[in-house]
């Protein structure tokens, strides 16, 4: 039942009055309204805004929040009213859905806020009234659109494993994708333009022997032939390539810029086949036209030519009916105009096939000239023919027009959005890094608390103890949680990359820094660092030129501190000297496993200048700050590892 | 020619003829039919002249004016509400009959007045003036009685409102056997017809129907 009149169903039970007298059967009982309620006037506060209705209003609808109980979970019990913590503008119009049953959508909301604010009330956007309906739609495949070209470009990111067959595909397909894709693409680009200019060049005159003007390509017969043999095996070459790499072949041949190929090259075999054969030169030469073609898949370099192309095929019916209409008009004028020119002698107008030529100059408003009416009632209808010639074609021109207008900016849109995702990534990824910094940063403080309970200063104690929220606070417990679960370390990017350069240098790395929760460093820590490193906003930089080996933690540069860096250090039995990489990666794995039987993990911290020393300190690291003394206690300690600063 | 086609039912559809000139036509009609209002008389003449309280007018009247903001309601309207609580049939023709019933004096339009008149006496009347009003429904040319064909009508519009997927299949004649039915039940003195007095006699004398009128105390 339609809850929109739900107000009327008093009414339609009264009028089932009607039916009471007649009935056979005895009537089924009412249903009671136990509740009784009378009907109140509900207060809705939606983030300040107070909205009030009648409490049936909202029960029009029991299968959204407002309509069914799930709203008493918002209810404020010492303001008497319910509470959501939502956007009011939106709320808006949900509210207006329960009032008047028709849901609409403001132009001036982002498509997904209002589809969240939706979802989050129960509604679904299908029933958004017609009124609205088209602009909902068309704004929700906008952003559909977004988000695809976000996938596709994920698309770029080259997946471990492809066949032989499927590099080549997408060599093909993306030329920016390898460098020889893209040497592959210009090359064919030139040769495309090389072929083009040769079938040009070919007919011009250049010079002449025994009173006769010789094109240049039956001067230089040979030579013509060559570049045409390259071009046309270039050509070859790439089409089978293409095919062979084709991940649907029917479909690839199907596809009209194989085709294009197809008829690029084939005049060429054709005529190698029928060499000087006389009877059939003639054919040979047409075929030569079809060299031009080649010209076509310069399509596949620009985009322009595409979208052309594609307008065209959009505009098809408008085409058509342009062509139609002109086909109409020509052969109403030509009729008219040799009737009205049989009478003048010497007349050019000899037949109506051979008026069209006439008619169809004068539409177009070339007017060659090469026939005029020369009879008063020819040039009459001549004039009016022009006239109406303009008309007729300026008619669908605008469509066209704005079709082709309407996708063009459509792919530059596309390509905007491209360009603009190495940016928009960029963003996203300082964002993430924000949050984990924070964490590192939170440690750092940590231990540099702890430090500074040894030295018991009050006022760098009271800095460093910045106010953290509860929610910092308790996020970071987590992580640390994590930590300690999995006896790895966070770090950041830099440093673990330094690390793996450090891996190669050093005998053995000790505690694996985790990786960091950035974009999917997955496998082995060093086999896939693909990505430079972004430079952080941390104020460590300078610290990078250090190399600490397993380095955990870098404290930031406050004042009155000196750079410390603290390293890891796992106390193993064995000492390794090789450093080969395999034997690093190898190491690692048996140090994670004893990585969690010991537990006996040090952290030594190394002040500036003194290079060399260095001991272990107790996990969680004691140190000093710097105040031109080097550190620090030693516990048990086997193999210190050593960084130079 | 695919464009010819096209052409062609341009053509077909638009007639030559210059009667029908899409630009300039019904826009300009649509305008006067919208200035119409109707407001009802005050709450508390409303309130003397039914047995409803003041709350029930109020939600009354709400709803009534949600659906059709300029205060009167027009059969169209009327059809369209009341089709909405009927899915599955086509409830149109019986929507006519109670239009005609509660239109009192045939204008055209049920104003709020009317409206709150004509539940007045089906939810808050006596047994005997629900019956009334009813025998008034049934009463198509309200002369006074009912007679078979009329009373078929009504029978069909009340069918009708099922529609065709029912339990168990609609009989063609399920309509004349059940005003047969009623007949026999109604008709004392084998007339033909239903007077006023056979009909609230015959009703009266039936346990279910008079049960049945009991349902209409609490529907608001």
């Amino acid at each position: 039942m339609a809850a929109g009149v739900a107000a009327w169903l008093p009414f339609a039970r009264a009028a089932a009055i009607g039916w009471m007298p007649v009935a056979n059967c005895p009537m089924p009982v009412a249903p009671r309204d136990h509740s009784k309620r009378q009907d109140e006037l509900i207060i809705l506060n939606v983030s300040g805004r107070r909205f009030q209705t009648w409490r049936t209003t909202l029960d029009r609808y029991p299968d959204t929040l407002l309509g069914s109980s799930e709203k008493e979970f918002f209810y404020n019990e010492e303001a008497k009213e319910y509470f959501f913590d939502r956007d009011p503008e939106a709320f808006r119009s949900v509210l207006n859905f329960y009032r008047t049953g028709k849901l609409h959508y403001p132009r001036a909301e982002c498509i997904q806020a209002y589809d969240e604010e939706l979802s989050f009330f129960g509604i679904i956007p299908e029933i958004i009234g017609d009124c609205c309906y088209e602009e909902y739609k068309d704004r929700k495949r906008e952003n559909a659109e977004r988000l695809q070209d976000d996938q596709e470009d994920k698309k770029d990111f080259k997946p471990p494993n492809m066949t032989f067959r499927e590099t080549i595909w997408r060599a093909f397909e993306n030329p920016h994708t390898s460098t020889m894709a893209l040497v592959f693409y210009y090359v064919t680009g030139f040769f495309i333009a090389i072929s083009v200019l040769t079938n040009v060049v070919e007919t011009v005159p250049c010079g002449s022997t025994s009173q006769k003007d010789i094109s240049c390509g039956q001067r230089y017969t040979v030579a013509f032939f060559c570049m045409d043999t390259a071009c046309v095996m270039i050509f070859t070459v790439e089409y089978l390539l293409r095919l062979f790499a084709a991940p649907s072949r029917y479909l690839f041949m199907r596809s009209v810029m194989s085709i294009i190929d197809v008829v690029a090259i084939f005049p060429y075999y054709i005529g190698l086949v029928m060499t000087d054969n006389e009877d059939v030169s003639g054919a040979f030469v047409t075929l030569r036209v079809f060299r031009v073609f080649r010209i076509f898949k310069f399509s596949r370099h620009s985009q322009g030519l595409r979208i052309l192309g594609y307008t065209l095929k959009s505009c098809a019916s408008e085409l058509g009916f342009l062509l139609f209409s002109l086909t109409m008009a020509i052969i109403i004028f030509a009729t008219v105009m040799f009737y009205a020119e049989k009478g003048s002698s010497s007349t050019k107008f000899t037949s109506i096939p051979a008026s069209f030529w006439y008619t169809i100059v004068t539409m177009t408003t070339l007017g060659y000239g090469d026939m005029v009416p020369k009879t008063i009632a020819g040039k009459i209808f001549g004039s009016i023919c022009s006239l109406s010639g303009v008309l007729v074609i300026a008619l669908p021109v605008p469509v066209i027009v704005s079709n082709f207008s309407r996708i063009y900016h459509q792919n530059q849109r596309a390509d905007k959005r491209r360009a603009q995702k190495k940016a928009r990534l960029a963003r996203i990824r300082i964002a993430k890094k924000g949050s984990s910094n924070a964490y590192l940063q939170t440690k750092r403080n940590g231990l540099l608390n702890e430090l500074l309970d040894l030295t018991a200063s009050e006022e760098e104690q009271q800095h460093l103890n910045k106010t953290k929220s509860l929610l910092e606070s308790q996020h970071h417990h987590l992580l640390h949680c994590l930590e300690k679960t999995t006896g790895h370390d966070f770090v950041d990017e830099q440093l673990f990359e330094q690390n793996c350069l450090e891996g190669a240098l050093q005998p053995y790395r000790s505690r694996t820094p985790s990786t960091s929760s950035l974009e999917g460093m997955t496998g082995t820590c060093c086999s896939r660092r693909t990505k430079r490193s972004v430079p952080l906003p941390i104020a460590n930089a300078p610290a990078s030129h250090a190399h600490p080996l397993a380095l955990t933690h870098t404290l930031p540069k406050s004042p009155g501190l000196q750079e410390l860096s603290a390293i890891n250090i796992q106390c193993a039995e064995k000492q390794i000297h090789s450093s080969s990489r395999s034997n690093l990666n190898m190491q690692t794995n048996e140090v994670d496993r004893r990585n969690c039987k010991q537990q006996k993990v040090t952290t030594a911290i190394i002040s500036i200048q003194t290079a060399n020393t260095g001991s272990p300190a107790e996990d969680g690291g004691h140190g000093l700050p710097n105040r031109g003394a080097s550190v620090v206690t030693t516990t048990s300690s086997n193999i210190i590892k050593v960084s130079a600063l | 020619m695919k464009a010819k086609d096209r052409d062609q039912s341009l053509s077909d559809s638009r007639e030559l003829d210059g009667s029908y000139d899409p630009l300039t036509d019904s826009i300009e009609d649509d305008f006067e039919l919208s200035t119409v209002c109707h407001r009802p008389e005050g709450l508390d003449k409303l309130q003397e002249q039914s047995k409803f309280t003041k709350k029930e007018l109020q939600v009354l009247y709400r709803g009534f004016k949600n659906e059709c903001p300029s205060g009167v309601v027009n059969e169209e309207t009327f059809k369209l509400i009341y089709s909405q609580f009927f899915p599955q049939g086509d409830s149109s023709t019986y929507a006519h009959f109670l239009f005609e019933a509660f239109d009192t004096n045939k204008n055209g339009s049920v104003s709020f007045e009317d409206f709150v008149a004509g539940l007045n006496i089906i939810l808050r009347g006596s047994i005997n003036d629900r019956l009334n009003w009813a025998f008034n429904l049934y009463d198509l040319n309200k002369d006074g009685c009912i007679t078979k064909e009329e009373m078929l009508d009504i029978m069909k519009s009340i069918y009708d409102m099922m529609g065709n997927y029912t339990y168990p299949c609609m009989q063609d004649d399920a309509p004349r056997e059940h005003v047969e039915n009623f007949f026999q039940k109604m008709d004392r003195n084998k007339d033909g017809v239903v007077t006023i007095d056979e009909f609230i006699e015959s009703c009266q004398k039936d346990e279910n129907i008079m049960q049945s009128m009991q349902l209409f105390e609490n529907v608001i």
